[in-house]
């Protein structure tokens, strides 16, 4: 589609799949990444885009977002979700299967495509659920649903209660070779919980989520993934007892990976002081020890991507009394600051928050992307780590406006987004 | 009056001074005249008008609510959550959009989810009391609880205070923890251990895992409601088992101060939380504390509607 030739000039050329971190440029012919060199001549191109002070990076990827679509277009849809995603530099978002009906038929995943062929700005990958209906009863069939295109399996928001149930959707997920991934929470140790089960939930008079819910789970699912011998993935991880299974779990060579988000590694449960509903997400928001935890296991490893969970929400789902409130937050346009915030902290080196954002969810969700190496398709963000700006609602491209940071001065913006050569964001 | 009350809503016991509990503690006791008078009324608040949103049920809140409004000649406007448009499925935000519409000058709401009078006082020129909201705070319980004990005891500074129940979902021990503490007095919590707050979360009261350690010494016994209609799946085995184990009878009673009172915020589920032997006790206050809130509550809406005026 690209007969052009696009050269990008004078950036910071970030890309962990080749642990290259240079400062030059980068020639993009017919979509696909053609060279990267200290200097290529601006002859070899037809545009040249200069990107002084940037830093040009492989297509973030988001391996766990909300579309809402089909179903609750009046929080988001494809179009106004991959917008979001493409300006806060995606180029590739995942999207969780519980949306209106459920994508647990090969139909779903087929009309959530033929959508993203129409309106989506960057790539969009359904993920379809382990259980028909999401009902942690029949398992949802692996096979047809690959076929039409699903990259992966979870019950994400409804987490499987019956671990026989888990332990077959890990064996039948084997057979397809999908990645299967885990909202890990102890149904019994949640029932009825709002926020973190602790001194501010007490203070708030909340029903708690203690931090076990999360640990005793995530116990579970590294134990069937050894019973098993097939890798489960656990979706946003939220406590230091979380990451410190994870770890050990590791340490003994079981099949795991893991993922958290902006806000467990930016915020606490005091943000929900004053019945803040935009705080309210699940798993919630915990302690400063978890977050302390969280940060570290970003840096050492242990846990390995970076996702949103973008999960937009409108005025009838916000705008009510605390309990009454749906569970969840945006995130696509924020990631990328808040996680440079742990750069400048100097907890992550640029090309780890590259491989957290970018090369770990391709890997982990076997989809290509996470790289720059010649001949990959051009699916390229450049981002200005200085650029500081405020998060409002009238700057977010999200149809809802459930953020945390509403109000919170940034530091770092993507000012460009090309999926497969083409600019879907500019800044 | 010229008093200093510097708050427009009375939403928990947290953002009261010691200072402003001694003032509305004042100013009931003082009230309590009016409510003496061949006719118990006076012209104060005439013109105001409180509106009452009850979205659960209520006895003594609702009535003594309504009464302290009549008495200073305020207009009511009452609502309940049964037979409202609640029913038609308006939401929170709407219903009370509406009623303000009818101009009232303050809210008193009751309501079965934790910060739903925050909520409704972010969205709301008027002022707001909380009534009582789900297992957070019933502010206005605790103070009439407050002033009880102030009247008996004629302090609270030092007092050892004995709460026993459902501390873990009671929005009532909730402001009762915090108001004794802010005036000085040492908390004892107890009760059975599904019902008990986790160490770190009991706000700075003793945590008691035998009912007669906290009552031992006390100078004041509080009996809580097993609220049989707050929990999924029962949280004790049986109220047999509940009156034998973490009831209140004249035996436990025995171990507390010289002179002990004994409270109950209503309503009372006898043989349960309260042995029937303790209905003649002498140290039994349990109606004094519904006069007081009477009382308390002629104290609020004043300060708090004359507060608005300035």
């Amino acid at each position: 589609m690209n007969a052009m030739k696009l050269l990008i000039k004078g950036a910071r050329i970030l890309d962990p799949s080749q642990n290259l971190d240079l400062e030059g440029d980068l020639l993009i012919e017919d979509g696909l990444i053609r060279t990267i060199d200290r200097k290529i001549p601006a002859e070899a191109a037809t545009e040249v885009v200069s990107a002084r002070g940037l830093w040009l990076v492989p297509g973030l990827i988001d391996m766990h977002v909300h579309l809402r679509e089909p179903g609750e277009e009046w929080k988001e849809d494809i179009e106004s979700g991959t917008r979001a995603a493409a300006a806060g530099g995606f180029t590739a978002v995942a999207c969780m299967p519980n949306t209106k009906p459920p994508n647990d038929s090969p139909e779903v995943t087929r009309y959530i495509l033929d959508r993203a062929r129409e309106v989506a700005l960057t790539r969009v990958y359904p993920v379809a659920c382990i259980s028909k209906g999401q009902k942690g009863e029949n398992l949802a069939p692996f096979g047809e649903l690959k076929e039409a295109g699903a990259v992966a399996v979870s019950d994400d928001g409804r987490p499987v209660a019956d671990s026989g149930l888990m332990r077959m959707a890990l064996e039948y997920a084997r057979s397809f070779d999908l990645p299967v991934i885990s909202h890990t929470e102890d149904p019994g140790l949640s029932a009825g919980g709002q926020i973190n089960e602790g001194m501010v939930a007490a203070r708030l008079g909340l029903k708690g989520i203690p931090a076990e819910a999360e640990a005793v789970a995530i116990f579970r699912e590294v134990a069937l993934a050894g019973l098993v011998g097939y890798p489960i993935h656990i979706a946003h991880v939220s406590t230091a007892l979380g990451v410190e299974i994870i770890r050990r779990a590791k340490e003994s060579g079981l099949p795991v990976t893991a993922e958290t988000a902006p806000h467990y590694f930016t915020l606490t449960e005091e943000a929900v002081l004053e019945y803040n509903t935009n705080a309210k997400v699940n798993p919630p928001l915990r302690t400063a020890k978890d977050r302390e935890a969280i940060r570290q296991a970003l840096a050492e490893g242990v846990i390995d991507a970076i996702a949103t969970d973008h999960a937009p929400h409108g005025p009838l789902e916000k705008k009510v009394e605390f309990p009454a409130a749906a569970f969840g937050l945006i995130g696509l346009e924020t990631a990328v600051p808040l996680t440079l915030n742990l750069v400048r902290e100097g907890l992550l080196s640029p090309l780890r928050m590259v491989e957290l954002l970018a090369t770990s969810p391709a890997r982990i969700l076997k989809v290509p992307g996470g790289t720059l190496k010649p001949g990959s398709p051009a699916d390229i963000t450049l981002i200005d780590p200085e650029e500081t700006w405020v998060v409002t609602e009238e700057n977010l491209h999200s149809r809802s406006k459930n953020s945390p940071f509403l109000g919170w001065e940034m530091k770092g913006r993507t000012v460009m987004t090309m999926v497969e050569g083409r600019i879907v964001w500019r800044s | 009056m010229a008093v200093e009350f510097p708050h427009r809503h009375l939403l928990e016991i947290g953002p009261l001074s010691e200072e402003d509990i001694w003032t509305i503690l004042k100013t009931a006791h003082n009230l309590k005249e009016v409510l003496k008078r061949p006719i118990p009324k006076v012209p104060t608040l005439r013109g105001k008008v409180v509106a009452n949103l009850f979205f659960e049920p209520s006895t003594r809140t609702k009535l003594s609510f309504e009464r302290a409004a009549k008495v200073l000649s305020a207009e009511v406007m009452n609502f309940s959550a049964r037979g409202s448009s609640l029913e038609k499925g308006e939401n929170l935000l709407d219903t009370v959009k509406n009623v303000e519409a009818m101009g009232p000058d303050l809210f008193v709401i009751r309501h079965p989810a934790s910060g739903a009078p925050h909520f409704v006082a972010r969205h709301v020129r008027a002022g707001v009391i909380n009534a009582g909201d789900g297992f957070h705070e019933h502010p206005t319980q605790a103070l009439l609880d407050l002033l009880t004990v102030w009247e008996k005891k004629g302090t609270l500074k030092g007092l050892k205070v004995a709460i026993i129940g459902d501390i873990r979902h009671s929005r009532v021990a909730h402001s009762d923890i915090l108001a004794f503490r802010k005036m000085g007095a040492e908390v004892y919590v107890s009760g059975p251990g599904t019902l008990l707050p986790p160490e770190r979360e009991a706000l700075g009261a003793k945590v008691c895992l035998r009912l007669e350690e906290a009552v031992e010494g006390a100078d004041v016994v509080m009996a809580l409601r097993v609220q049989k209609e707050r929990h999924g799946r029962p949280l004790f085995p049986n109220f047999h088992e509940y009156a034998r184990y973490f009831g209140l009878n004249r035996r436990v009673l025995s171990l507390a101060a010289e002179g002990a009172i004994l409270m109950h915020p209503g309503p009372i589920n006898w043989g349960i939380e309260l042995a029937p032997e303790l209905e003649d006790f002498p140290g039994q206050v349990i109606l004094d504390q519904v006069e007081n809130g009477v009382a308390v509550r002629m104290a609020l809406l004043l300060l708090l509607l004359k507060a608005s005026e300035t």
